[in-house]
């Protein structure tokens, strides 16, 4: 892979590309489908009901069951809808999210862009995606979908922040934002010991960043009947979901590189296991987090919301840089 | 309607020259957090709530017009229909009126099923909105662990007169079914389990700090205000009014019981809270006695005329239903059938004070605020 990055572009290592490219969102898409599955199986136990079962062996295939719902759905919009917003928000919202695929290392060589700057690639373009979602909210003239809207572009912007200043710390201590060097700067240690702080606040700024219990406010069901995407139907609204879903899984990659050594095994005794073994472990722990945490949380109020972000989120991030950053001089001897 | 509302103001910010404009948002009747078809009209600013209309009605049948023209024994399935969750209370308030009003013997045995069924059912609507109020707040869990042990209920009411939610059980002077063998033990058996159970209850929700964040201090009012609006049950008693017509106005055979009241005076959202799961402490202390006193044997059904015709006059009647005060006033004429019957709900008359609560709230309390007041809309609409 990296040495397909150092070719001069051709025609022929375009459709290599292409072909890697096709190749991941198949992946991405089996994951979706069956992280879809497994969140509602495992909710499921968590509430002693059964979950899925009818469609396929142990109910494999009702995801996919529920895709082909959604595709053959007649795409309704309502009447007053802004045409053009209408049907650029869903597209708005998906893109970025596969975008920022492209950084994450899923093994030292398995990755499809190393750039110099991977960190700040994720965190731009992931903000695009709230744009979709103001969109969404703004064209579907519906009132609960505008206040689903706005409570995610405050909550998205505000979030924000705090999730940027908690891998300031992360980047001072590896000297670099090249996702891959974060990962290899890991050997010895993790960096959610020695990044207890950051760790912490990235965790709870991304549930936030992804709109997933506990703060999934923009589409409270039982105040907004789904918010920004209640007016939604059929592929569009399939769109809405698979983008939250590849978040999930960037995020997921995110933390495992940030916080948890990549592909890095747990101890090198064990490093006959493949790297992307290990990767696809960690990330998955995430994601059984995020189900677990859906079982259990209830929903905070929206003003508490922006507080916690503004009042306890950033000062800890912050404090986390600042004891960072002195810590690291001290070791280098400049204090 | 208050046509009031319907005018939304616009101002013009005086420090940024931004025009902002009120809007009217129309919750429900089909909305997940209303409970029913129940609709309430709210002029927002931002997600500040400036005044809210309830409009109901969606869900009225006449009850009480129809029962003019039905015997008193054929009421009874009618009031199964008015507060759905607690059908029993319902069963024994037309029931209890009638009795009064004729001044029958009711036998010991039927005393005690009436009683075992209205306090299950109790711990049944409890459950019920335990589990759909956390749903409201956001926590999906709780309401599949709640349904689940009410399930037990339901199946115990199923085997005790064929009916899981709208029983139909009691009759005037007595019930309709005895217990079936082993129901009593069954009924023991769950309440063991219940008591264990409501710890888990706890645990996983009462000491959430996002859950107390969403409830302390929210849909506060006082004494004065909970009794000019004429509250009862647990509305009331979250002000520290204590005040129990199972205990004030012993009615059925709850004199013969030992048990408390709980109350608190936060008159908050969080007190409604842990006062509902109280009840449901003291509901199993009392299913605890009365299992351990049940008669042996005996008559269900009291020596009742073949026509039930209570002499002329007029007779109120009050108990307690899990949402309050549940009253029945009955005029006779010597008929076979009421010439009046009117029903106190409480789920109606607590509702009156939504619009008071809601002023000045933040939309995501509406749900914390209508959650808390417990409304069932058949009782509402009636």
């Amino acid at each position: 892979m990296r040495d397909l990055l150092q070719q001069t572009p051709s025609l022929g290592n375009a459709l290599w590309f292409f072909l890697a490219a096709v190749v991941l969102l198949v992946i991405l898409l089996g994951f979706v489908t069956y992280a879809i599955y497994f969140e509602r199986k495992v909710i499921g136990w968590m509430q002693a009901r059964i979950g899925p079962n009818r469609v396929g062996p142990l109910g494999l295939l009702q995801t996919v069951a529920d895709v082909a719902k959604l595709l053959i759905k007649e795409d309704t919009r309502p009447k007053h809808a802004d045409k053009a917003l209408y049907a650029l928000a869903p597209i708005l919202a998906y893109a970025p999210a596969f975008a920022v695929l492209a950084v994450l290392p899923f093994t030292e060589t398995l990755q499809f862009a190393d750039l110099g700057i991977g960190i700040l690639y994720y965190i731009a373009l992931s903000g695009i995606t709230v744009l979709g979602v103001i969109t969404a909210g703004w064209a579907s003239n519906n009132k609960y979908s505008l206040i689903g809207g706005l409570r995610s572009a405050a909550q998205m912007i505000s979030y924000e922040v705090p999730l940027v200043m908690s891998v300031v710390g992360v980047v001072l201590m590896t000297g670099s934002m090249n996702l891959r060097e974060i990962v290899l700067a890991q050997q010895d240690m993790w960096n959610f010991i020695p990044q207890f702080l950051g760790f912490a606040v990235f965790l709870v700024a991304a549930q936030a960043e992804l709109n997933r219990t506990p703060f999934d406010l923009p589409e409270a069901e039982s105040e907004l009947v789904g918010g920004y995407h209640v007016e939604y139907s059929g592929f569009r609204f399939a769109m809405f979901m698979l983008a939250e879903y590849v978040y999930m899984f960037g995020m997921g990659a995110m933390v495992t590189i940030l916080f948890f050594g990549g592909w890095l095994p747990i101890h090198p005794a064990l490093s006959f296991i493949p790297g992307i073994v290990w990767f696809a472990v960690k990330l998955l722990l995430y994601v059984f987090l995020q189900f677990w945490l859906r079982a259990t949380m209830p929903r905070p109020r929206v003003d508490q919301l922006m507080s916690f972000a503004w009042k306890v989120l950033l000062p800890v991030a912050l404090l986390n840089i600042l004891i960072t950053a002195v810590v690291i001089s001290y070791q280098s001897g400049m204090i | 309607m208050n046509q009031g509302i319907l005018t939304t103001n616009s101002t013009i910010s005086s420090d940024t020259g931004i025009r902002t404009e009120e809007m009217l948002l129309n919750i429900g009747p089909q909305h997940p957090s209303t409970h029913g078809v129940f609709r309430l009209v709210v002029k927002i600013d931002g997600e500040t709530i400036k005044e809210a209309i309830p409009v109901m009605g969606y869900l009225h049948r006449g009850t009480e017009k129809l029962a003019e023209n039905l015997t008193y024994t054929q009421i009874i399935p009618y009031t199964d229909r008015m507060d759905y969750l607690a059908a029993m209370t319902n069963n024994y308030v037309i029931c209890h009126a009638v009795e009064t009003m004729m001044g029958l013997e009711i036998p010991e045995r039927a005393q005690y099923l009436r009683l075992i069924a209205m306090e299950l059912n109790r711990v049944a609507s409890h459950m019920v909105w335990w589990g759909t109020y956390l749903l409201d707040l956001g926590a999906m869990s709780p309401f599949l662990y709640a349904f689940r042990d009410r399930e037990t209920i339901l199946d115990l009411f199923n085997e005790l007169c064929g009916a899981r939610m709208t029983f139909n059980y009691m009759r005037i002077g007595g019930v309709k079914w005895d217990a079936p063998p082993g129901w009593i033990d069954k009924v023991r058996e769950f309440v063991a389990y219940m008591k264990k159970e409501l710890n888990n209850y706890h645990a996983l929700v009462t000491g959430n700090e996002i859950f107390i964040n969403r409830l302390k201090g929210i849909g506060k009012f006082d004494q004065k205000t909970a009794l000019d609006y004429s509250l009862s049950g647990v509305m009331l008693r979250s002000t520290g009014i204590k005040w129990d017509l199972r205990k004030d106005e012993p009615y059925c055979i709850y004199d013969r019981f030992d048990f408390d009241v709980p109350v608190s005076t936060d008159g908050d959202c969080m007190s409604r809270y842990h006062l509902r799961l109280a009840e449901i402490e003291q509901s199993l202390r009392i299913l605890e006695q009365a299992l351990d006193q049940f008669p042996s044997e005996g008559e269900v059904m009291g020596k009742v005329p073949r026509v039930i015709r209570p002499p002329a006059g007029e007779t109120y009647v009050r108990i307690e239903s899990p949402r309050g005060e549940i009253g029945c006033y009955i005029a006779s004429q010597g008929k076979d059938k009421p010439w009046r019957l009117k029903f106190r709900r409480p789920s109606f008359t607590n509702l009156q004070i939504l619009p008071k609560l809601l002023e000045g709230e933040n939309i995501s309390d509406m749900v914390a605020i209508l959650g808390s007041i417990d409304i069932v809309l058949g009782e509402v609409d009636c």
